[in-house]
């Protein structure tokens, strides 16, 4: 069976891209090897871990469960995107001051997921907050600290 | 793991869908939200020759109040069932399991119509369908065809769905203000697949059993009702401990439990009498507050 | 000169050394601008997959890969056997520190026999990864399968098939320690306490898989490899040596490394096959081992089922642990740091903690058609500190001593050291009671005792769990790294230098993987100097930049690079002041350095930058004396002298809830009283024992590779391998001790492991506990609901 491929075009933070690609090839790869964003990770490719959380059409998604294909006409916005933005410049700084990460790597899809929280614009208990993390994985912090930096950004915000 | 080669189309209406599966039946897959289907294409757990993706068909998707039904397009987002007013109001037993369904980036994605086409035997919205009485409209090029809920569950992945029928939309009739529902799960983390389930709908006059739909899932191999359990309560109060107790043991003839590594068929039977009587107290005291 | 005279930056007030300051790595990281090894391209690059054993064991009677040569984007395909003539030989994972301890030769890519599932067999190398997953679809290969061996614990009896013939058997090693009279001391105990633990086997799930990218510059014969590795050096020797490739012209970098728990400190065959296909075809090589590939490849760790006794008198005084070890190695000894270190560890440190003087503990570890396992986070000591820790409790309950107290009569004391523990570890600079002391207080024991019993009465179960552990940190090279053969360095070193503008660069041989290594290292070095932190730049994970090194393991880069920093920091800052002094015509005794300002020591006036010693130490030299010639630029290197580890102590408690109906376990809240000894930053330190206490749950309650009887693992996914998740997670309270370690000037100890010694142990306790009323015990782990359910005679 040959490689089918397909053009797609789509906006990527910010930017229109048109490229053609394999149509089997999934949203974090294009990302990551055709338009050089390595900031959105691959942990698993069976969805489970989170590291490759992007925004598709201003909702959190697990890009190696969405295909490049699938993006054509989107809005994807990737950690280097959301970050250019400056929509999470206060919980960034949190993570930084608390050390709610180590390796890094699960960093991107957390930021991502808890941008999506902070959206919301409503209070979240401790508990509510792990439970909406409850679909990205870490190894290196415990999750505590995660959990922290987002309590005390989501109240600062609440507080404005 | 890279899925393996595939040829796709992005279908731009249904008749479309329906011509290609009537040509390719087996051999081709819906891609709707992915969540499912897209880790076994990476784990090259399958290797489907065509993949057909409705996400462009916003016919499908959607959520309305018809009379006494309401209606959920199979493409609408768990995200947009979890959120709409009209589920909340009129199917309070799918609002109750909605955080229960995976984690947010998966409901972002992952449609109503999905989980009810795979079946898996852990998931919640079969279960909710089930209890509910839903009615699953299928349309293929032969035409369009109904499906109760308790006919359209047959086995483990096994539904009633032809190869060259899409699932299009469920009608689910809305609960009755005599009707109590409870939905309830137990699984190790959050968003895990379910070991035991169990989603209740019971009709209730002045606290008696008038009608029940016990649906029990995760331990079986598809959303079951319990007849004997069901029978067990109705027409016994709420507060009749002993029907309750009778309900539990007549769930060892209801049920077949599956064994897995993570949870034996015994453990997964008693877990499900215990989510029955948590259930039913649940239920008393949400009877008692109304 | 003295440095007596010198007040040490310990000292100072605003001293970096104990200060909490945030990593120059996590802006990075916050930003999507990591840099790990996937993320690096280089031109022409390649991608490899591989061919993995199907069968737990199997001969490879033929391989035919014409068809899979002739597949789009296909560069090479290899077979073991090929790979083999390419190697200097085969790897045998044994040291001399284990007598009789034997291994078979194992080769990178199976050659005529696969001993595991996942084994790589053959590997494709291709434009990008999915046409090497295609490609690797066509190898043909022809199998015959072969018994194998799966149960440890019948793995030595003479009807078990052999796993490797010209071993004999499956043993891998026996140890035993023996204080001797411990039969006596059981004979005589009013109690003696036996039960059986068994601990499941784990992966690490690293969130980056193992990554490797190989690029070989055919005209300068230099290799230069780009890996998610923690040992660059050991990396460096094992590939040159294997591939015949002088070790000084191979370059090892490890960038950014997304998390690597012990994982990543091993060699792996499908890593050194991507770096021959380099060399061969004079192309960069990626290698990314998949989630699925990695359960079946990545190091295991933990399988051990351990029989253990307790002797104690009737006022609670603890005579005398026995414990059997049975562990389950996998198919081969794991190259260079072999496979049974992890249960000569459990020998080593259960009840490390107690005064008891008699101790006889036995190991055997046997072969499987299993992963190789090796070291894994916290090696041993989850198993001994459970088995431990359980025994003691149970004495506790069973003489109706309260388990902080029987803790308390039994424990060193911390005016006894040095002492030697019952298994023959030299130990001092412990804590155990004074942190015992700041455990109860932090916990508020009384007050938990208090509401577990109210709670009791209404049907709610609570458990409270109290586990003490000592940790062996930093190792020296009196043992295993060092005279046991490993080409491992237990020393580790710094270059420090003077840049002409008065910045630092201070290059490092242990490595970060977000612990923040760097980051404590530039603490330690500012500090010692006496600049702004902004000042020090620090260089790691480059062997061509860094000097000669070990890395990062067993909780080493603190206590032994941090003592190496420290120390040619000294160094630089004694030939700061001295140039000072001959420039300024002054006694260097009575200046100092502040704020990379020189400053004269009795008031503080400021007398010349940093900058100006850098101008002219490496410019406008013809202002100092001909006889004065500035380096500028200092190495030191340290390594333990006498001692094995630096032991480290602490305690942990924990609260649960069990439900008694469904076996599910709630973690309410975890407290740890660390002592890692001088606390460079103390936030870092707080997250590696919370990460640490967290990878420790996920043993007790959800972690374990199934494998069923032919060998195949059930459930290698991350659908079904569970690992623990921020919604069941408790808080965890950190409160430390410290007593500094008398081996160094700094007296800094290790800390990144012992939260997951002691984890399995005290959440095992608390589960218990809340069981007690029930007459019900669990002492398997993970400890499931199912297990509970069982236990509790429910199901």
């Amino acid at each position: 069976m040959s490689e089918d491929t397909a053009q797609i075009a789509l906006t990527v933070n910010g930017e229109h891209v048109t490229r053609t690609v394999p149509v089997r090839q999934h949203l974090v790869d294009f990302l990551r090897t055709d338009l050089g964003l390595t900031g959105s990770h691959l942990g698993c490719e069976h969805g489970v871990c989170g590291a490759c959380s992007v925004r598709v059409d201003g909702r959190v998604v697990r890009g190696c469960l969405m295909l490049a294909v699938q993006a054509d006409g989107a809005e994807v916005l990737t950690i280097e995107g959301l970050t250019d933005t400056g929509e999470i410049t206060d919980l960034q700084e949190a993570f930084v001051a608390r050390n709610a990460l180590q390796c890094g790597f699960c960093t991107p899809g957390m930021l991502m997921t808890a941008a999506e929280l902070l959206a919301e614009q409503c209070p979240k208990s401790r508990e509510e907050i792990r439970t909406f993390l409850s679909g990205n994985y870490c190894r290196c912090t415990g999750f505590q600290a995660i959990v922290d930096a987002i309590e005390t950004t989501l109240a600062k915000r609440l507080e404005r | 793991m890279k899925a393996p080669k595939f040829s796709y189309v992005r279908a731009n209406s249904l008749e479309q869908v329906l011509q290609l599966l009537a040509q390719h039946g087996e051999d081709a897959r819906i891609l709707a939200g992915g969540q499912s289907l897209m880790p076994t294409l990476n784990m090259r757990l399958s290797q489907p020759r065509l993949l057909i993706d409705i996400n462009r068909l916003q016919a499908l998707s959607g959520i309305e109040l018809r009379g006494e039904q309401v209606r959920i397009g199979a493409l609408t987002r768990h995200v947009d069932v979890a959120g709409s007013a009209t589920v909340a109001r009129y199917l309070p037993l799918i609002a109750e399991a909605m955080p229960h369904v995976a984690h947010v980036a998966v409901r972002n994605r992952g449609t109503f119509g999905g989980s009810i086409a795979l079946a898996d035997p852990a998931a919640e919205m079969p279960a909710c369908a089930l209890s509910l009485g839903a009615t699953l409209v299928l349309h293929s090029t032969a035409g369009r065809r109904e499906v109760a809920a308790t006919d359209y569950f047959q086995g483990l992945y096994q539904t009633a769905r032809r190869p060259d029928e899409l699932l299009v939309e469920a009608l689910i009739p809305v609960q009755q203000p005599a009707s109590v529902s409870v939905f309830g799960e137990l699984a190790q983390r959050h968003g895990d697949f379910a070991v035991a389930g169990v989603a209740f709908q019971l009709k209730v006059e002045r606290r008696t059993v008038a009608d029940a739909r016990l649906v029990y899932f995760g331990s079986e191999d598809k959303p079951t009702l319990a007849p004997g359990a069901s029978a067990a309560i109705i027409g016994r109060s709420l507060d009749d401990t002993s029907a309750i107790a009778a309900a539990e043991s007549a769930l060892e003839h209801d049920l077949s439990p599956m064994s897995s590594p993570h949870a034996s068929s015994r453990m997964r039977l008693h877990l499900q009498r215990v989510l029955t009587r948590r259930a039913l107290a649940t239920a008393a005291e949400r009877v008692g507050s109304a | 000169m003295s440095d007596k005279i010198l007040r040490s930056p310990l000292d100072r007030p605003n001293s970096y050394i104990g200060r909490t300051l945030s990593r120059a790595g996590a802006k990075r990281a916050v930003a999507g601008r990591g840099r790990y090894t996937d993320d690096v391209s280089l031109p022409r690059m390649l991608h490899a997959a591989f061919l993995r054993s199907p069968f737990a064991h199997a001969q490879i009677r033929a391989i035919d890969v014409s068809e899979a040569k002739r597949q789009p984007g296909v560069a090479l395909v290899m077979t073991g056997a090929e790979l083999a003539k390419l190697c200097t030989g085969p790897w045998v994972g044994t040291l001399t520190c284990f007598p009789g301890m034997k291994s078979a030769p194992q080769y990178p890519l199976a050659v005529d026999r696969a001993c595991w599932v996942g084994e790589p067999v053959a590997m494709v190398v291709a434009r990008t990864r999915a046409e090497a997953e295609d490609a690797a679809e066509r190898i043909m290969v022809e199998w015959q399968e072969l018994p194998a061996v799966t149960d440890k614990a019948t793995a030595l009896d003479p009807k078990t098939p052999v796993l490797h013939p010209e071993l004999g058997d499956n043993l891998a090693f026996r140890k035993t320690i023996d204080t001797g009279a411990v039969d006596t001391a059981f004979a005589n105990a009013d109690l003696v306490i036996e039960e059986t633990f068994e601990f499941g086997r784990h992966t690490a799930v690293s969130l980056e898989p193992r990554t490797l990218l190989a690029a070989y510059d055919k005209a300068t014969g230099k290799l230069t490899i780009t890996t998610s590795s923690q040992c660059p050096h050991m990396i460096q020797h094992v590939f040159a040596h294997t591939l015949g490739i002088p070790q000084h012209n191979v370059q090892i970098i490890a960038p950014d490394v997304g998390g690597s728990f012990g994982l990543k400190i091993h060699t792996y065959g499908d890593e050194l096959a991507a770096t021959a296909a380099a060399i061969q075809l004079g192309r960069p090589v990626k290698f990314v081992a998949d989630r699925l590939e990695s359960f079946v490849s990545d190091i295991h760790a933990r399988e051990n089922t351990v029989k253990g006794r307790i002797a104690v008198s009737k006022s609670g005084t603890i005579e005398a642990f026995d414990i059997d070890v049975l562990s389950g190695a996998g198919a081969y000894s794991q190259y260079p740091r072999t496979s049974v270190f992890e249960a000569t560890q459990v020998l080593n440190i259960t009840g490390g903690p107690y005064r008891h003087k008699h101790y006889r503990a036995r190991a055997t570890v046997v072969y499987q058609n299993k992963v190789p396992s090796s070291q894994y986070r916290a090696v041993g000591h989850p198993i001994g500190n459970s088995v431990g820790e359980h025994l003691v409790d149970q004495a506790a309950y069973r003489l109706g001593i309260d388990p902080i107290e029987i803790r308390r009569l039994n424990i060193m004391p911390d005016d006894g050291y040095p002492a030697t523990s019952a298994s023959g570890i030299k130990l001092k600079d412990l804590s155990h009671q004074r942190c015992l002391d700041a455990l109860v207080a932090s916990m508020d024991y009384a007050g938990l005792r208090q509401e577990q019993a109210r709670l009791r009465e209404k049907g709610i179960h609570r458990g409270i769990g109290i586990a003490t552990f000592i940790k062996g940190t930093a190792p020296g090279p009196h043992g295993y790294y060092g005279t046991g053969g490993a080409p491992i360095s237990s020393q580790d070193a710094c270059v420090i230098k003077l840049e002409p503008n008065g910045g630092v660069i201070c290059a490092v041989g242990v490595t970060d993987q977000g612990q923040g290594v760097e980051t404590v290292m530039g603490q330690i070095a500012a500090a010692a100097l006496g600049v702004p932190i902004d000042s020090v730049r620090v260089l790691s994970g480059d062997t061509d930049a860094t000097p000669f090194g070990g890395g990062t393991y067993a909780s080493r880069a603190t206590a032994i690079g941090g003592e190496a920093v420290y120390q040619a920091a000294r160094d630089l800052r004694r030939e700061v002041l001295e140039l000072a002094g001959v420039l300024l015509q002054a006694e260097p005794d009575g200046l100092d350095i502040v704020d990379a300002m020189i400053v004269d020591r009795s008031d503080g006036r400021r007398r010349l930058t940093l900058a100006e010693i850098g101008r002219i130490g490496h410019y406008q030299v013809g202002e100092l004396p001909n006889s004065v010639q500035p380096i500028l630029s200092h190495t030191r290197r340290f390594r333990l002298v006498d001692d094995l580890y630096i032991f480290t102590n602490g305690v942990q408690g924990a609260y649960v809830e069990v439900d008694p109906d469904t076996g599910f376990i709630r973690l309410l809240k975890l407290w740890v009283v660390e002592d890692c000894g001088r606390l460079i930053n103390p936030q870092l330190a707080d997250e590696q024992v919370r990460g640490g206490c967290v990878q420790g749950i996920g043993g007790a309650l959800y972690e374990q590779c199934l494998y069923d009887e032919a060998g195949q693992l059930q459930n290698g996914s991350l659908v079904d391998y569970l690992t623990p998740m921020a919604a069941e997670m408790p808080d965890i309270d950190v409160v430390h001790v410290q007593t500094p370690s008398s081996v160094s000037e700094l007296g800094a100890k290790g800390v990144g492991e012992s939260g997951t010694g002691a984890a399995p142990a005290v959440v095992m306790n608390a589960v218990n506990d809340a069981l007690r009323p029930f007459g019900a015990r669990v002492t398997a782990q993970p400890i499931t609901p199912e297990s509970v359910l069982m236990a509790l005679g429910r199901i």
